[in-house]
């Protein structure tokens, strides 16, 4: 395929689309079909086939479509007419939706979505444009969105250079969680010598809490693929990786299809669209490592060695996979990159705060009313994601804190409900932009318990190399226990305090660097609440069990039982 | 090779290109304590004992890697690199059970002068109490489990000094455990030379000979350099 | 000048410390005429003392009898020093902490040589056991720590001269190893 061909098949595709009287959308991401989207798509299939498939009545399973916990999702799209979204669509709902159109009569207006519903309204959707608007398994749906035309674009107007310019002028930012700016990771990779370089999408997402990397994957594959073919020609390598989490199978499966069709399209493989640049990728699987998501280790577990971080120096961006140059960026990343040829880097840098521009895409969970995948425009004032995206807080709970990045990031109290969420405004607040989940918080959640929950995840997920990290995050466990559990003492709490800074500033890698984040954040915003544990024994939220003694309590009533035996006389 | 100028704890120092930072402490008598670092192997990075501090780094950084630079401004021995190469140590003392009244290594061990060098006569943290099996198939030598630091000395002189990589790394976090031969006994290992070069280099009484009584098991690393240096030479053309 | 009230106390522990400052020979009536011993198993003192001024506790913290004791030596002494491995660290006396207290109570009294009372008979007898040995710094404030297995005579002495000179017990790098 050629430029003017793949423009010429995005204009078929499209007029083929708009020619349709209904287009019927039903979500098919995990969340959606855990709550019974493959019903629906059956009956609304038996349907069709009854009416002898007509042409102008499309149905597509779709990518996530975003409030996840509304599930399944029905979006039906009719020419001059204003989309509508119905949620726990059920097969009878979705049937009759269809006969509605097919008789032209009203449709039926049970759980559908307001129009203006601010979960839809307050996002600004880049990297998710497409998801749940297209087949992720369909290479020519993807084009019909202007899909490789980045691509094209790139390898038709631009040399190397002025892609990596671009990528600058974008002022964007890695979504993975560190935040170094993208373009001038490009420019390193670039200018750094050897003959070969390579190109790594990072899909090994493992935040509790946090599922926008898969999302993406499952939903809009080609959008990785075609970021990391202009990443490729940018910096000059020829070869790319994508390392899928190992519980992702369904991600992995459609970027392996995708490799395969975009290969068979001549958008990737040798001669990319009768250019001179050639770019293969390649899948490797993840076997269940959070670790592996640190880039050195994910680099390590690539080339079949075990998945361990080493120190940098050298970067990746020096001597990356057997030594040669390479180019680490999450997948999230790349999904921007489609967007950014697409809108303009320029219009890209519009949107944003300070110095995080463009959007975010956030994995929303916890206790608020609209759980789901979001995508925001920098500087968002959290309120707005919580209260308007959100919908709240379920059951009208009070908002007590949002965990943003992790078992790497912080919380925030309410009292900071209106900080705009950007890497530096989350970093000051002693958070983490982080790769994107963000759990909310209501007054039912004990804080020094979340800080334990996040500690027994690293403790579980150290890879044993450095000191600090294997061990200190056991005894950190330990001592939060004892909080928990109500034996702790004053001197407890500043060991504790003490060992999380040695932690953080003596750990090899980010994994054992940021693992005390949590308990020093819930420290500083509700220390009160660890010391109502430790001088009172008593957990304000009501979670802890706080059912044991600490130890020099036990021992004072041992004495003051034996004082009382005397004095009745009965002796020892 | 090019000399560079560098402060480390306030006095002005040379060194020459590509050393590091540990190695430019140590020629002018500044002791940085190590567990994992051995001249000769390659450096790791995981005990993190011998962090410094250098001026504009957010984080101290692991001098047994960190090349000395023109103009770096290093400190040493700060009163918070101080207390935190005590805590280290305090979390592997605790981490498993270094019982040194009866271990065959009492006396002649690194992690124990090493606690009481740095000034460490009690352990602020949990004892994890982790039972470890000990594996003694092999003919003449022990591991045992309970003793390991995961200083990973075995690992590398095996790999790149001996040529078996009889030893590997098992797990992960505090579950991390030594194997041979991707994990059966020792005893069992087709790889192993038996050439003790691993429980030489042992730290402490992880590796040790089999027979010898508490106390009584003296190491002998002097091998290492000897065998290197004598590489090198062949290397370059000479006769070893 | 009144002399220094000294109580010494054994708690799970070999008595190998003990046998240590016995060690000290004559050095011991060198230090008499500034020191008295007031409770300890060398001394026929049936109940704590008030007013101590410095205890020496060998053993680890092993059972409730000991965690009885410990509070009250710490309550009327003005220096606990912890003395020995096994005060320290737990050292042998720890070593049971591998096992749960049930399948140690089973091992060695019923599975194994002669027979022994059951749990309730048998708790009139022996004190009760904690779940796990505990070093003494882990249950109460310890002041300072004297380590070895047993410390050896230099050590001791090197710390009741420093007491004995009021200052705080400060042991050299080769006085204070584990083991």
């Amino acid at each position: 395929m050629n430029r003017v061909e793949l423009a010429e098949l995005a204009e078929a595709v499209t007029a083929q689309q708009q020619s349709c009287r209904m287009r019927l959308l039903v979500c098919c991401g995990t969340p959606c079909v855990a709550a019974g989207s493959q019903a629906v798509v059956a009956a609304l299939r038996e349907r069709l086939a009854a009416l002898g498939h007509p042409a102008d009545l499309e149905l597509v399973g779709t990518g996530c479509q975003g409030p996840c916990s509304r599930g399944p999702l029905l979006t039906v799209l009719r020419p001059g007419q204003p989309e509508q979204v119905w949620q726990k669509c059920t097969p009878e709902l979705a049937v009759s939706i269809l006969e509605a159109e097919l008789q032209q009569s009203a449709f039926p207006d049970t759980n559908l979505l307001p129009a203006d519903w601010p979960f839809f309204r307050c996002q600004t959707r880049l990297v998710l444009a497409n998801s749940g608007r297209i087949d992720p398994e369909n290479l020519e749906q993807y084009i019909a969105r202007g899909g490789y035309d980045g691509l094209a674009q790139v390898l038709h107007e631009m040399i190397p250079d002025q892609v990596c310019d671009s990528v600058v002028q974008s002022g964007l930012r890695g979504r993975g969680g560190g935040g170094y700016p993208t373009g001038l990771k490009w420019q390193l990779v670039r200018k750094s010598s050897g003959s070969r370089k390579f190109i790594v999408a990072n899909g090994d997402e493992g935040d509790p809490g946090a599922y926008m990397d898969r999302s993406l994957m499952e939903s809009d594959p080609h959008r990785i693929l075609e970021g990391m073919a202009i990443a490729g020609y940018a910096i000059g390598a020829e070869q790319g990786y994508i390392y899928v989490r190992g519980e992702y199978p369904v991600a992995a499966q459609r970027l392996r299809k995708a490799i395969r069709d975009a290969e068979r399209a001549g958008l990737l493989g040798s001669r990319v669209l009768d250019s001179s640049f050639s770019f293969r990728i390649d899948i490797r699987i993840g076997a269940g490592a959070f670790v592996c998501g640190e880039e050195t280790a994910l680099l390590a577990s690539i080339m079949g060695r075990r998945g361990q971080p080493r120190i940098r120096p050298p970067y990746p961006a020096e001597a990356g996979l057997w030594g040669c140059p390479t180019l680490i960026n999450n997948v999230e990343t790349f999904g921007n990159i489609p967007a950014i040829f697409s809108i303009g880097p320029q219009a890209f840098n519009a949107i944003g705060n300070g110095k995080s521009r463009g959007t975010k895409v956030f994995a929303l969970c916890g206790e608020v009313v609209n759980n789901g995948l979001i995508e925001v425009p920098m500087g968002i004032p959290l309120r707005e994601i919580v209260f308007e995206i959100g919908g709240g807080l379920a059951n009208g709970a009070a908002f007590k804190a949002a965990q943003t990045g992790g078992p790497s990031g912080g919380c925030i109290p309410a009292e900071k409900l209106d900080t705009p969420v950007d890497y530096e405004n989350l970093q000051a607040l002693g958070s983490i932009m982080g790769s994107g989940g963000l759990i909310v918080m209501g007054e039912q959640s004990c804080m020094v318990d979340v800080a334990r929950f996040f500690m027994e995840f690293c403790l579980d997920e150290s890879c044993g190399k450095c000191v600090p990290c294997r061990t200190g995050t056991v005894e950190i466990y330990r001592l939060l226990s004892r909080i928990c559990n109500g034996s702790a003492s004053q001197r407890d709490l500043q060991t504790l305090e003490q060992l999380c800074q040695m932690v953080k500033d003596t750990s090899l890698c980010g994994l054992g660097a940021a693992a005390p984040n949590p308990v020093l954040s819930t420290l500083r915003w509700f220390r009160a609440e660890y010391e109502t544990h430790v001088n009172e024994r008593r957990c304000p939220a009501g979670v802890c069990s706080m059912d044991e003694l600490p130890l020099h309590l036990l021992g004072e009533q041992l004495l003051q039982r034996i004082a009382a035996l005397r004095c009745d006389g009965e002796g020892y | 090779m090019p000399a560079i100028t560098l402060t480390i704890n306030n006095d002005l120092i040379s060194a020459r290109q590509g050393q590091t930072l540990l190695e430019v402490a140590r020629e002018h008598g500044i002791e940085i304590p190590t567990l994992c670092h051995l001249d000769g192997l390659e450096a790791m990075g995981g005990c993190r004992l011998c962090l410094v501090e250098l001026q504009g780094s957010s984080r101290p950084v692991p001098s047994c890697v960190t090349r000395a630079a023109e103009g770096m401004v290093v400190t040493t021995h700060s009163d918070k690199l101080v207390e935190y190469r005590k805590m280290l140590v305090e979390l592997l003392l605790a981490e498993r059970t270094h019982t040194c009244s009866i271990c065959v290594q009492n006396n002649n061990c690194e992690l124990q002068t090493l606690a009481a060098k740095l000034g460490i006569d009690h352990v602020r943290f949990d004892y994890l109490n982790q039972q470890l099996p000990m594996d003694a198939s092999r003919e003449r030598f022990a591991l045992d489990h309970n003793r390991c630091v995961l200083c990973l000395r075995c690992v590398r002189v095996c790999d790149a000094v001996e040529g078996a990589h009889t030893w590997d790394v098992r797990g992960r976090g505090s579950t991390s455990r030594i194997v041979a031969d991707l994990d059966r006994p020792w005893g069992t290992s087709t790889s192993c030379t038996d050439c003790g070069k691993c429980v030489q280099l042992c730290p402490t009484g992880a590796l040790f000979k089999k027979g010898a009584t508490v106390g009584e098991m003296r190491k002998e690393r002097s091998f290492l350099n000897r065998i290197l240096e004598r590489r090198r030479l062949a290397a370059q053309g000479g006769t070893p | 000048m009144s002399r220094l009230r000294l109580a010494t106390a054994w708690l799970g522990g070999c008595s190998g410390c003990h046998m240590s400052f016995l060690d000290l020979g004559e050095q011991l009536i060198e230090i008499s005429d500034a020191l008295e011993l007031v409770y300890g198993p060398l001394v026929d003192a049936k109940e704590f003392p008030e007013e101590v001024d410095v205890a020496l506790i060998e053993g680890a913290v092993a059972n409730f009898e000991n965690l009885e004791l410990l509070q009250q030596i710490r309550n009327r002494s003005k220096l606990l020093i912890s003395f020995g491995d096994c005060a320290i660290t737990g050292n042998v006396t720890s070593l049971r902490n591998f096992f749960s207290v049930d399948d140690l109570l089973t091992a060695v009294y019923h599975a194994g040589p002669g027979s022994a009372p059951r749990s309730d008979e048998a708790d009139q007898v022996l004190p009760e056991l904690l779940p796990r040995v505990l070093p003494l710094h882990q249950v109460v404030e310890v002041d300072a720590y004297i380590p070895g297995c047993p410390p050896d005579p230099e050590r001791i002495m090197a710390a009741l001269s420093a007491l004995l000179q009021g200052q705080t017990v400060q042991l050299s790098e080769e006085q204070r190893t584990f083991g």
